[in-house]
């Protein structure tokens, strides 16, 4: 029906190693960018500042996140401790007089180093036992950063962004915060997107089915795991700075506890492990679920005239991020991903279902 | 330094630890027999002690009678968690089963403050609060109690596994399909092993819900049980008990001298470093078996 597929053969190398060879779906992520570049014409203040942003900002910490999980099958439980070093390093850089460009970077640097460091846990233990290391990790960058005082100023501080300019433009208005991250996002997009297609990428994939096998047929899974921390921790890093520069404005040790990197966890398995679209999809669907249930319960107490606690509302999150990870593991462990992905196959070839 | 405070340290840091070796022994049964880690054991332990608080304080039962109630109960949930969740994941790769762990670690620190309200409620199981004087040492009666009640356990753990059911847990956490092949019921001993460890953290959860009161915060008894299970070697029930001492002297001994210098809080990052010392220097801790494999 959307797609054409039928006959449709490519006769040119470039063709064939297209990202999307389908026009409709290249349709389908042209009308996206379209509407998340005018975004800040089309909505209202609150919309693009309270859910456009953070979902914009939490999809390339999840993409980030995904590349080690999904990618090189590495489990990594204290990803919310290396967004909180790049946040930290980079306000500090920031403080320091350092324009933002490098400030970005060197928060990217500083989580690529530690988690790095961490990350050798990685080569010695994996598994069950590299999710406990990072699982220690989480809890020890948590102690660090909350109890030294030269990094956030005391247990209860917060730390305030001074104004910054990217290329020249100052991000004091939502608008050119919201493209700030957005231009990060897309930036890791198109790499994450790019990056199944390179050797790199080949590798990582090696190494999460087997990494004897890897071993065997000349991959150096030392050296790809590294990598991958790396790049991980790397983009997590940046993330951070985006998070710090563009949304919260002031940084607090409380905003990188275990639960966020739960939360990103979350994002990446409800999404689908290993897939750049479920990443957004994931983000998403944590960020939006517990509010839009949240209302609803609010509503359906109202109507009924149920008296619900507050305690009850409070959790309701908790829950449902728990009951979202324990049903997408149990039901469809490949995520929303996978749903979209068999809806588009079914397309592929609708009406004619014989057809492959 | 005053040789008395070291001393009153190290003994309520040894009974502390047996009382956090608990939650451990519930770990090591559920690795021991089949293979994975419940990184769900700490909200276990917290949904045991919400439990037994429910049964006795809000349905107005003794506590004579609420704590055993609560301990079948709480097999029961064991039991059905393995029915219901775990079996399904046979087959799937490690990652995914731990992550279905986490999730319902998440999903039972949200349901139970949600039902019951997240304020602390107090569990009284009878244990004076009066301290205990040993010269001048002074011990924490409720954590001696505790320690001691968890000595016990532990010792029975010991004990069971080497009983009839016991040998036959062992050889499944051996060889999945060859004790299959020889007629053990692999699925009930794993789900016997869940409903035991349900029990254990249940215990748990009662003994530090009678300290501390009971709240979500016992969820976070998880850490340290990872603490002593991966220093003690994730199948060693042994290993469980000097761990949990040395755990427990590590964490008294490091609040009491540490805590000054940096200003508070290392109580939280001993189990922490603990663990990762561990994995980087002997991944098999104390005494598990080397089976892991090296990359």
């Amino acid at each position: 029906m959307f797609y054409r597929r039928a006959g449709l053969l490519h006769t040119r190398y470039q063709d064939e190693r297209q990202l999307w060879p389908f026009a409709f779906d290249r349709g389908l992520v042209g009308c996206v960018c379209l509407v998340l570049v005018v975004a800040p014409f089309l909505f209202e203040r609150l919309y693009l500042v309270t859910y456009l942003l953070p979902w914009i900002i939490w999809s390339t910490a999840a993409l980030g996140l995904n590349l080690l999980m999904g990618g090189a099958g590495q489990v990594h439980l204290g990803y919310g401790a290396v967004i909180g070093i790049g946040a930290y390093a980079s306000v500090h850089m920031l403080r320091a007089g350092i324009p933002l460009e490098i400030a970005m970077l060197g928060g990217g640097l500083a989580s690529a180093i530690v988690g790095c460091l961490f990350g050798a846990a990685a080569l010695r233990v994996k598994g069950l036992y590299l999710a406990m290391a990072t699982l220690a990790m989480q809890y020890m960058v948590d102690f660090i950063i909350s109890h030294f005082e030269i990094i956030s100023g005391g247990t209860q501080a917060t730390l305030q962004v001074p104004p910054v300019r990217f290329l020249g433009v100052p991000l004091s208005s939502d608008a050119a915060a919201y493209y700030f991250a957005l231009g990060v996002c897309v930036v890791v997009t198109l790499f994450l997107l790019n990056v199944k297609r390179t050797s790199f990428g080949r590798a990582l994939a090696a190494v999460r089915e087997k990494d004897y096998a890897a071993a065997v047929i000349g991959v150096d899974s030392f050296r790809f795991k590294l990598l991958a921390f790396w790049v991980s921790s790397f983009i997590g890093g940046v993330v951070g700075c985006v998070l710090a520069v563009s949304y919260y404005r002031a940084i607090s040790p409380d905003q990188f506890h275990i639960d966020l990197s739960i939360q990103l966890v979350a994002m990446v398995i409800v999404g689908g492990l290993g897939s750049v679209l479920g990443s957004f999809f994931g983000a998403a669907l944590i960020l939006f679920a517990p509010i839009v249930l949240n209302h609803l319960v609010g509503l359906i107490a109202d109507l009924a005239g149920l008296p619900i606690s507050a305690d009850l509302r409070a959790h309701l999150p908790l829950m449902l991020y728990g009951a979202m990870i324990m049903g997408f593991l149990l039901w469809e462990p490949l995520g929303l991903a996978k749903i979209y992905n068999n809806t588009r196959n079914y397309f592929l070839v609708w009406p004619f279902r014989h057809a492959r | 330094m005053d040789m008395s405070l070291i001393l009153e340290l190290s003994v309520n840091g040894v009974f502390v630890g047996l009382m956090y070796a608990l939650v451990a022994a519930g770990l090591v049964l559920i690795y021991k027999t089949s293979g994975i880690a419940n990184l769900a054991q700490g909200a276990l332990a917290m949904m045991g002690a919400y439990v037994i608080w429910a049964i006795s304080a809000q349905m107005g039962a003794p506590m004579w009678l609420a704590i055993p109630l609560g301990l079948v109960v709480m097999f029961g949930a064991g039991i059905l968690t393995e029915r219901l969740a775990l079996r399904r994941m046979i087959g799937q790769p490690v990652i995914m089963v731990i992550m279905l762990t986490i999730g319902m670690e998440i999903m039972l620190r949200g349901v139970l403050p949600g039902i019951f309200g997240a304020a602390v409620k107090k569990l009284d199981v009878g244990i004076p609060n009066d301290p205990l004087f040993l010269g001048d040492i002074l011990i924490n009666r409720a954590t001696m109690v505790g320690g001691l009640i968890s000595l016990g356990l532990v010792a029975l753990a010991i004990v069971f596994f080497n009983s009839r059911l016991g040998i036959l847990m062992r050889a499944v956490s051996d060889d999945q399909t060859a004790s299959w092949s020889v007629g053990i019921r692999v699925e009930r001993a794993i789900a016997i092993a869940w409903g035991l460890s349900a029990v254990m953290a249940t215990t748990a959860g009662v003994l530090w819900g009678a300290t501390q009161g009971v709240d979500w915060s016992l969820s976070l008894l998880l850490i340290k049980a990872l603490a002593i299970a991966i220093l003690g070697g994730l199948d060693s029930i042994p290993g469980v008990l000097i761990a949990g001492v040395l755990v427990g002297l590590a964490e008294s001994l490091a609040t009491g001298f540490l805590d000054p210098i940096v200003g508070g809080g290392t109580r939280d990052v001993v189990a922490s470093t603990i663990i990762l010392v561990t994995l980087l220097l002997r991944p098999h801790g104390l005494f598990g078996r080397e089976h892991i494999e090296r990359v």
